[in-house]
């Protein structure tokens, strides 16, 4: 009986010791990791200055992100990433202390604490239907002892208590027609001016009481036509619109209840012909700008209701707010591009003839365009106004100007990650000079005696300190060479805002930037958006004296058939070699498995009209690719009709001699009526798998089914498509397929009934898992499903092996029937998914674990051994040993598990791995608004010694050993020597 | 007269249940009848039908016929026409039929069972052109609707192997038709054993199809039973008790009347053998006259049992 738990109590060791987990130590954070947060485009920004203290801007961002930022070095304060679809519309502080966040098209009002982000209360205000949304936060307006807030969202006008966020009263305009443009709360007073237009183009103005939300005066007037985009307030009485033939300008004025309007043609007031003008929704007081396609106009109001044009300047400039100055006078800010440098002018409003400040700024070439740009004023040294400019650049970075400076940047395009490509470090070269080795040595000697302090607890905290330092900071990790371990890489990142980033693997930091010349706007090319990034050219045999290059495919436009843009990046410094404009459209792009001499891989784009285009567009590449065609297959997944179809090469087309056509082999129609393809996952293409046979208990050999060409394809009954809770577990049905895509063929369809998506899924080897919801269960599910070749399962007969009366050599036609057999299983899983992966080694060796990215935007590391299918209740002692999991019905999540550890990739939306050189260890780089990078070793680090292993303990204690041999070897001598003479 | 009436009521009785359980069988034959091995619930269906003997169809555009069985009102015949095509173009003609028996299930849902396959002959202008593609390694299409119902406008499956894939002897073909419904998924065409890369060219001996055509419907995912067994139930029910839970009717007449039938038995044994008491030589004549009947009727009570089991 002891016997028995003693056996079992060793069982539970080795169990857990089986289980490697990641946890690290506190000082290893930062040594193998690094993290990096971002806020993304900047929308708005609401600076905070006015108290002593710190100075910080609160702003709003594309990625639905709100940040206070430190107005000295552009450091977050704090930071929320709203959801997805909670879009952000309107910020703006109240009472001083609270940043008001106003989303979802005005049907949330949060407010948070300005000094920790703290969020102090939230209201959700439904509105009957989409509108407009505005806010407005009178600056000294006091009802009942009370500040309200003023939101308009949803066609309703709300007054919210800005202390509790409490609804004071609400007015709901739904019945009056009218879409409300502008809210006005002129200065002491106890009215507010809902200004707007009814659906029967009347111009109206409410006068609603602040204190209940009566409507006191009611005014309108008709005009025909209606107008074009929003009436913009000039003052509290006048207001300026475009009519919808954009030709003429309405200026309306309400004076004594009466509303007038005042039509002036556009020509007249510009003289000439302008294209396609547009009023500028900058609040200015007294004056408007008006854009047409060549410059921007700023024409002022005179109070009798006159237009007089002020200034035109070129449409590059771009125009801030208007900012109140103490003397209750306005100042705007104008920026200007010029070459690699930009030109700030603050102006007056009352003074529009001269600058009242100009300055220069050198500007890095790469941020291309100034797009949006704030301003605040500060109380110089000398008691005259200084102003900061905070600029928005077409890259999506943000700067803040002062004293004709670039005080801090920030890189915030990496906040939108859409592609990322590895690309090796240049070789060392070799020749180092002797004075760098013996400072180095002498260094080297000083760092190991320093850890061999630390190991022997011998070091003062100084001292930890500085072994933590140079821990962290040894040069070895941003070194900008090759390593031999391959931990060193350069991280190629394609962001929304059609900028390449290179960054190092070592810390992180960015190596070079390019926006894309292909990519950049012009009347070629009116909308591009980037789309994809290949590694173009890989120099490993041949071609080692050029660099390594990255093919970026984007597209001019949204639609599926707009032309599309190549280029392509050296990796080593980012400059763009070539680039071919707006030519066919691109649909797909493949990465072929074939190589020119010069180790250009061979890419197939597939264009919306099924033809398929070679690059590089080479004599040589057609030739290799020629040879191949009869090989070559693809597949594409119509996802809103529901069919998969299968192609192959059938000539070329007419003309192009790089172009080839399709013809359609395969077709697979999911009913519309039953099922709605929700999901579709493919294996990696660069992932490598070390052998095809897995050997299981009762020394039994099963043979993995290994191909590249398997596609998983998860349908759902089109009811269940939508959100969880909107169909009822009966009429929801997930069925998952798995496709071969060069034959068509389903070698496995099942279905879970009850479950609905969204689903997450991962291939690779010969096994998929997937993430789903069970509606019976109410909770998240994983299921694996493992597929098995049987026709290899007689190759079990050594002597056959060994005769060579086996298949294995025989190359594998996708037209041979396979003979598979499937295995598969269910688990419960506690998260939602935002993403998952699995890790990649270099050789395919070591165990996978699957990295999820949980709901709490961090990565979770879950061994493949969890999702094993052959679990059962009670595996017997061979299953034991080979390593197989007593079943459970729900995946264990073990804190330590987390590969973020601390952190939070905020905005998870990607988790992309990379095989280091060494077998052992993967590099796994999670992106969202946040980037994160770190090492891995799913089978711990067997294949080499850890960083901090102590070589000069290992010396000494080698070099103490041979002396103490030599010791005693001296005395045995002597002591023989005296036995011989006894 | 005692004896005798002794004798009909034991006759009666055994008559009472051997007209229940005959009654039942009847009706099994029937059902075995209609839906055979080849129609039954199994997720696979395997028809192999050897091509030559079937009678060509002409080669117009295929109607769908749907012909009212007699026997029951839920079935009915339908039948769709396989294509293929031997160029690049999109141009198909017709190259057999499939015949199969649509049946609607209680939920409403219809699923095609009794599958049958007829392969048109080769004409020569086809042979011609099947042996140009055997020379080109070219690829051979066939194609299905998508909708058995209406093959018309819809979308088609369709499927291709390399021509030289084919031929071993005569033309192996191998068909997986994926089901959902009534709705075709996907058509997985190619050779019945495997395809050697790379592919000889072999001229077939005989310019004969050897079809072998298997439907297949989804499969349920699996899941560990005794997990999933308590979330939907809360109880934990394992396979045992599984008899446990079915409806009372399912038990058999033995299994209900027991202790009818015990009282009664002892009741007529004794009547027997009073009446064997009586007269001395009658008495083993009418031992063994009684003694016979009783096992029967204990034998008649399973097989009802497993009549109505079949039945369901």
């Amino acid at each position: 009986m002891a016997m028995a738990i003693k056996l079992s109590l060793l069982l539970l060791v080795l169990s857990c010791s089986l289980i490697p987990t990641f946890s690290l130590f506190e000082d290893q954070v930062g040594f193998m990791d690094w993290h990096q947060r971002y806020i993304g485009k900047v929308k708005d920004a609401v600076f905070h200055t006015q108290k002593a203290g710190r100075k910080r801007v609160v702003v709003s961002t594309e990625e639905n992100v709100i940040a206070s930022l430190d107005l000295r070095r552009g450091e977050i304060f704090w930071r929320h990433v709203l959801g997805a679809t909670d879009v952000i519309d309107k910020i703006d502080i109240a009472l001083g202390k609270y940043v008001i966040t106003l989303s979802s098209e005005g049907s949330i009002l949060r407010a948070w604490n300005l000094p920790d982000g703290q969020m102090v209360w939230e209201s959700f205000l439904s509105g009957s239907k989409s509108s407009k949304a505005l806010l407005t936060i009178p600056a000294n307006l006091k009802v009942d002892l009370d500040s309200p807030i003023f939101v308009y969202g949803g066609t309703c006008l709300y007054a919210i208590s800005s202390i509790d966020g409490e609804i004071l009263w609400k007015k709901d305009f739904i019945n009056e027609g009218m879409d409300v443009h502008q809210l006005i709360l002129s200065e002491g007073s106890n009215v507010i001016h809902a200004v707007g237009v009814s659906d029967s183009s009347e111009f109206n103005t409410y006068e609603i009481d602040v204190k209940n939300g009566g409507v006191l005066k009611h005014v309108r007037k008709p005009f025909p036509g209606g107008i074009y985009g929003d009436i913009l307030s000039i003052s509290s009485d006048k207001f300026v619109a475009l009519d919808a033939t954009r030709s003429t300008v309405l200026l309306i004025s309400i004076t004594d209840g009466q509303i007038n309007l005042q039509q002036t043609h556009v020509s007249d007031l510009i003289h000439g012909v302008s294209l396609n003008p547009i009023i500028l929704p900058s609040k200015l007081s007294g004056i408007f700008s008006l854009t047409t396609d060549t410059f921007i106009a700023f024409i002022k109001v005179t109070h009798e209701g006159k237009l007089n044009v002020m200034e035109k300047v070129d449409k590059t400039v771009v125009v801030s707010d208007a900012l109140a100055l103490s003397e209750g006078e306005q100042a705007f800010a104008l920026v200007q591009h010029g070459d690699s440098k930009i030109h700030l002018s603050v102006r007056l409003v009352h003074d529009m003839s001269s600058n009242h400040l100009k300055e220069t700024v050198k500007m890095d070439h790469e941020r291309g365009f100034v797009h949006k740009i704030f301003i605040n004023n500060y109380v110089r040294t000398d008691r005259s106004h200084g102003f900061r400019a905070l600029i928005v650049m077409e890259d999506h970075s943000l700067l803040l100007l002062q004293q004709g400076e670039i005080v801090w940047s920030r890189d915030d395009g990496l906040a939108s990650v859409i592609d990322v490509t590895t690309s090796e470090l240049p070789l060392e070269k070799v020749g180092v000079s002797v004075a760098k080795v013996e400072d180095s040595l002498f260094e080297w000697l000083k760092g190991h005696m320093l850890k061999l302090k630390g190991t022997l607890m011998l070091a003062t905290p100084d001292e930890i300190a500085i072994i933590q330092k140079i821990k962290l900071q040894s040069s070895e990790k941003s070194k900008m060479t090759r390593d031999h371990n391959g931990f060193r890489r350069l991280l190629i990142v394609l962001t929304k805002s059609r900028k390449l980033f290179a960054l190092h693997s070592g810390d992180g930091h960015i190596v070079w930037s390019t926006l894309l010349q292909s990519l950049r706007q012009s009347t070629e090319c009116p909308n591009p958006t980037a789309l994809k990034l290949h590694p173009w050219q890989i120099p490993h045999h041949h071609a080692l004296d050029k660099n390594p290059s990255v093919l970026v495919v984007g597209r001019c436009g949204l639609s599926l058939s707009s032309p599309s843009t190549l280029s392509i990046v050296d990796a080593y410094t980012g400059k763009e070699a070539r680039n071919a404009g707006p030519g066919h459209s691109t649909v797909q792009v493949i990465p072929l498995p074939f190589s020119d001499s010069s180790e250009q891989q061979l890419h197939l784009l597939i264009d919306d009209g099924n033809r398929a285009h070679l690059y590089p567009r080479s004599r040589e590449a057609v030739e290799i690719f020629q040879r191949e065609s009869q090989n070559v297959y693809w597949y594409d997944v119509e996802a809103e009709v529901g069919i998969l179809r299968g192609y192959g090469v059938k000539r070329r087309c007419d003309g192009d001699e790089y172009c080839f056509e399709a013809r359609n082999l395969w077709s697979v129609v999911f009913p519309s009526e039953s099922e709605k393809i929700i999901s579709t996952v493919s294996r990696k293409g660069n992932e490598v798998v070390h052998t095809q046979a897995k050997v299981i208990a009762e020394e039994d050999v099963m043979y993995k089914y290994i191909s590249k060409n398997i596609l998983f394809v998860a349908t759902v009954s089109p009811k269940a498509s939508g959100p969880i809770g909107s169909a009822t577990p009966d009429e929801s049905l997930l069925v998952v397929h798995l496709v071969d895509t060069i034959t068509g063929r389903i070698l496995h369809r099942m279905s879970h009934l009850g479950s609905q998506g969204p689903v997450h899924a991962v291939l690779s080897e010969n096994w998929v898992v997937y993430h789903y919801f069970n509606l019976r269960a109410h909770r998240y599910e994983m299921s694996v499903i493992e597929i098995y070749d049987q026709s290899r399962a007689e190759n079990k007969d050594v002597l056959k092996l060994i005769v060579g009366k086996h298949n294995l050599t025989t190359p594998v036609s996708s037209y041979s029937r396979p003979e598979v057999s499937t295995k598969s299983q269910s688990y419960f899983f506690t998260h939602s998914v935002k993403a998952i992966s699995v890790t990649s080694t270099a050789k395919g060796i070591t165990s996978k674990h699957l990295l999820i990215g949980t709901i709490a935007d961090q990565v979770l590391a879950l061994d493949k051994r969890f999702v094993d299918p052959r679990r059962s209740l009670n595996p017997t002692q061979a299953e034991k040993e080979e390593g197989l999991l007593p079943l459970t019905d729900t995946l264990p999540i073990i804190p330590q598990s987390y590969v973020t550890h601390a952190f939070k990739v905020e905005g998870l939306r990607g988790i992309e791995t990379i095989p280091a050189k060494l077998e052992s260890t993967t590099l796994v780089f999670a992106y969202g608004v946040d980037l994160f990078f770190t090492r891995l070793a799913p089978s711990r680090t067997y294949d080499s010694l850890t960083e901090d292993f102590n070589y000069a303990l290992l010396l000494l204690t080698i070099v103490a050993l041979v002396v103490a041999i030599f010791v005693t070897w001296v005395l045995s001598e002597r002591k023989d020597l005296q036995e011989k003479w006894r | 007269m005692k004896f005798p009436k002794s004798l009909i009521l034991l006759l009666l009785f055994t008559l009472l249940i051997v007209s229940n359980s005959s009654f039942q069988s009847d009706e099994l034959l029937v059902d075995d009848e209609e839906f055979g091995l080849e129609g039954g619930r199994s997720p696979d269906i395997d028809v192999t039908v050897s091509s030559p003997p079937v009678i060509s169809l002409p080669h117009s555009p295929p109607q769908p016929t749907r012909k009212r069985s007699v026997d029951s009102e839920s079935d009915s015949r339908v039948q769709f026409a396989l294509e293929h095509a031997f160029e690049d173009s999109d141009e198909f003609s017709a190259a057999g039929t499939f015949t199969a028996r649509l049946k609607t299930s209680a939920h409403g849902g219809q699923i095609l069972t009794k599958l049958r396959f007829s392969r048109n002959d080769l004409t020569a202008t086809e042979k011609e052109k099947f042996k140009q593609l055997l020379e080109s390694d070219d690829f051979y299409r066939i194609r299905l609707p998508s909708n058995v119902l209406n093959p018309s406008g819809k979308e088609y499956v369709i499927s291709s192997v390399k021509a030289r894939c084919l031929p071993k002897g005569s033309l192996d073909e191998h068909i997986i038709i994926h089901m959902e419904g009534v709705n075709i998924l996907a058509v997985n065409y190619g050779s019945l054993g495997g395809c050697q890369y790379p592919r000889q060219l072999s001229l077939p001996s005989k310019w004969s199809f050897n079809s072998h055509t298997v439907l297949k419907y989804s499969e349920l995912a699996p899941r560990t039973p005794s997990f999933s067994e308590d979330i939907v139930g809360g109880v934990e029910t394992g396979v045992g008790n599984e008899e446990g839970v079915k409806p009372l009717e399912e038990r058999s007449f033995w299994a209900k009347y027991w202790m009818y039938l015990i009282p009664l038995g002892l009741v007529v044994m004794n009547a027997v053998t009073q009446a064997m008491n009586l007269p001395e030589e009658q008495a083993a004549g009418g031992g063994g006259g009684g003694g016979a009947p009783t096992p029967q009727a204990v034998g008649a009570a399973p097989r009802g049992q497993s009549a109505a089991v079949r039945r369901r």
